[in-house]
């Protein structure tokens, strides 16, 4: 029944902001909300769409509340409150459909369930659940871990928001511009997180890419002036283009320079390259309008030889200077040698290797183990490889590792 | 990130602790678990069984041959795991460090679980 699904999550949002603008109690009002879902989810299907679906989800939401109030109070002996703490007439009062513009709401909720007082995982399955509807065993299942170990990390998110005093209501105009990279993160994250799975065949693990594209078009919709925003809606349209290429049979990961790119999605590359290329006219350039453009370039050859690598290199300079880290110097070693040659590629990575941290991961081994392939030295490649395959935690990129080792092995047994 | 917390220990250790350490031990089990569950880092967590009553699983020559108790006879034995989803290796480590077995001369091996997701190369 995916249309209803996705009335029910289009809904979320603006439900659950109504209730909160009413009652206050980001919590409990987030559990009524989660109630009233799963109460839509059996009876629509059965009965038919409701007229009005959000003021039927406000209404139900409503009422789980105001039952969640009485036995609260009940359970603490104090029933006489209950008419006081919670007018059941004002409680039952029909949804004020569409009084309220419900966008600032939906904007808010991303707010709080981006709180900077949560982890990123507190963070990521809070703002799937309030903003975008999932159910917990929905969450769970994409991350891979019990239903019950979901449910604690969402419980305890909410109960951190509580305890920090967060409050729903846009930040203050100083802090907002921070908050609003912190919800972008978090988007950007969940987008992660479900692209990279998109090799395997967990399906819920790849509906976050969907997911994660939905909620950032909304945020989009409401904030179409804030470049960084468009940028990352453009960077993972122009990465989820290449979705359908990326693995082959079983999901054997295939490299951006091997991919069948006739079997990228146009649609998301041109809207994706619109959204970039407007954005960098107007906009201060910031991460992600940068790695979108670099993914632009990409998208633009017709075939890998003919990438506008000095283009590359270009915005992956300009990329270290405002956003310097160990990944974008990576990245950078690699398109440098596209231009410059594998020595100059390989020179930027001695930084890298001296970082105790970095010299352990594994994508480092594996840019070496490409760069030294590419200086013509197999066998120093061979040790790379080997090294990188034993780092990763990615059975598909520890395959596809392997699979580069062997290719080197088979050639140096072949050879004299 | 996900580990897997193998837990090593001579079978049958908890027969020479006293009544009060057993007591003790089982209640910072419970602790830990409690804490793991309310952190939302358990993934999962199951003792094993005393290795007498496994069966090990092997080709011998060309067919599947089936022994009675663990395959390595050793005085050590994997004893039980724990799973969890947390921040990073440090704090993995810092869970196994708390385990009772490790205080009781057993030793716990801290393993990353691989994930079938994959970034492009």
């Amino acid at each position: 029944m995916p249309a209803v699904e996705d009335l029910l999550r289009e809904a979320t949002p603006q439900v659950l902001g109504m209730l909160v603008q009413r009652h206050g109690q980001f919590d409990a009002c987030e559990d009524a909300v989660q109630e009233a879902l799963l109460a839509a989810t059996v009876q629509w299907p059965v009965e038919g769409v409701p007229e009005s679906p959000r003021a039927w989800l406000v209404t139900v939401a409503n009422r789980r509340l105001i039952d969640a109030v009485r036995s609260e109070h009940s359970r603490r002996g104090r029933e006489a409150a209950v008419a006081q703490a919670a007018p059941a007439d004002a409680l039952l009062a029909p949804a004020p459909e569409a009084s309220a513009p419900p966008d600032d709401d939906t904007l808010k909720l991303l707010f709080l369930c981006c709180h900077p007082a949560l982890s990123a995982p507190s963070q990521i399955a809070l703002t799937l659940r309030a903003v975008g509807g999932l159910r917990t065993g929905e969450i769970a299942a994409a991350f891979l871990v019990p239903e019950a170990t979901m449910a604690q990390r969402i419980s305890r998110a909410k109960a951190r928001i509580k305890a920090t005093g967060a409050v729903f209501s846009l930040p203050p105009p100083e802090q907002r511009d921070d908050r609003l990279r912190a919800v972008l993160h978090v988007l950007y994250l969940i987008f992660n997180e479900g692209y990279t799975a998109s090799s395997g065949t967990d399906v819920h693990r790849s509906d976050l890419t969907t997911e994660a594209i939905r909620l950032t078009r909304t945020l989009h919709r409401l904030l179409p002036g804030d470049g960084e925003l468009t940028g990352l809606l453009a960077l993972m349209l122009l990465t989820n283009a290449h979705r359908d290429a990326r693995s082959g049979p079983g999901g054997v990961l295939i490299p951006l320079a091997e991919q069948d790119r006739s079997r990228w999605n146009r649609v998301e590359i041109d809207e994706g390259l619109r959204l970039v290329t407007d954005a960098l006219t107007w906009s201060e350039p910031g991460p992600y309008q940068l790695q979108a453009a670099i993914a632009a370039v990409h998208a633009d050859a017709p075939r890998a030889d003919q990438t506008d690598w000095p283009q590359i290199t270009a915005l992956y300079r300009v990329l270290s200077v405002i956003a310097p880290n160990q990944m974008v110097t990576l990245n950078q070693a690699a398109a440098v040698a596209m231009v410059d040659g594998p020595a100059a590629g390989l020179d930027l990575l001695i930084p890298l290797e001296q970082d105790e941290r970095m010299a352990r991961h594994h994508r480092l081994a594996a840019v070496r183990a490409h760069l030294l392939e590419m200086a013509g030295n197999p066998a120093a490649a061979l040790i790379a490889y080997r090294e990188a395959a034993r780092l990763t935690t990615s059975r598909p990129e520890q395959r596809y590792l392997e699979v580069q080792a062997a290719r080197l092995a088979a050639k140096a047994f072949d050879s004299p | 990130m996900k580990y897997m917390l193998m837990i090593y220990n001579r079978p049958g250790f908890v027969e020479s602790l006293t009544d009060e350490e057993r007591k003790y031990v089982f209640g910072e089990v419970d602790s830990i678990m409690a804490q793991l569950t309310e952190s939302g880092e358990l993934v999962g967590g199951q003792a094993l069984a005393d290795p007498s009553n496994g069966r090990t699983v092997r080709l011998s020559g060309g067919q599947v041959a089936v022994t009675d108790g663990p395959y390595l006879e050793g005085k050590e034995q994997f004893v039980g795991y724990l799973a969890v989803d947390c921040e990073s290796l440090d704090r993995a480590i810092e869970i196994a460090q708390s385990w009772p077995d490790i205080r009781l001369g057993g030793g716990m091996e801290v393993r990353a679980i691989m994930d079938d997701a994959g970034a492009e190369m």
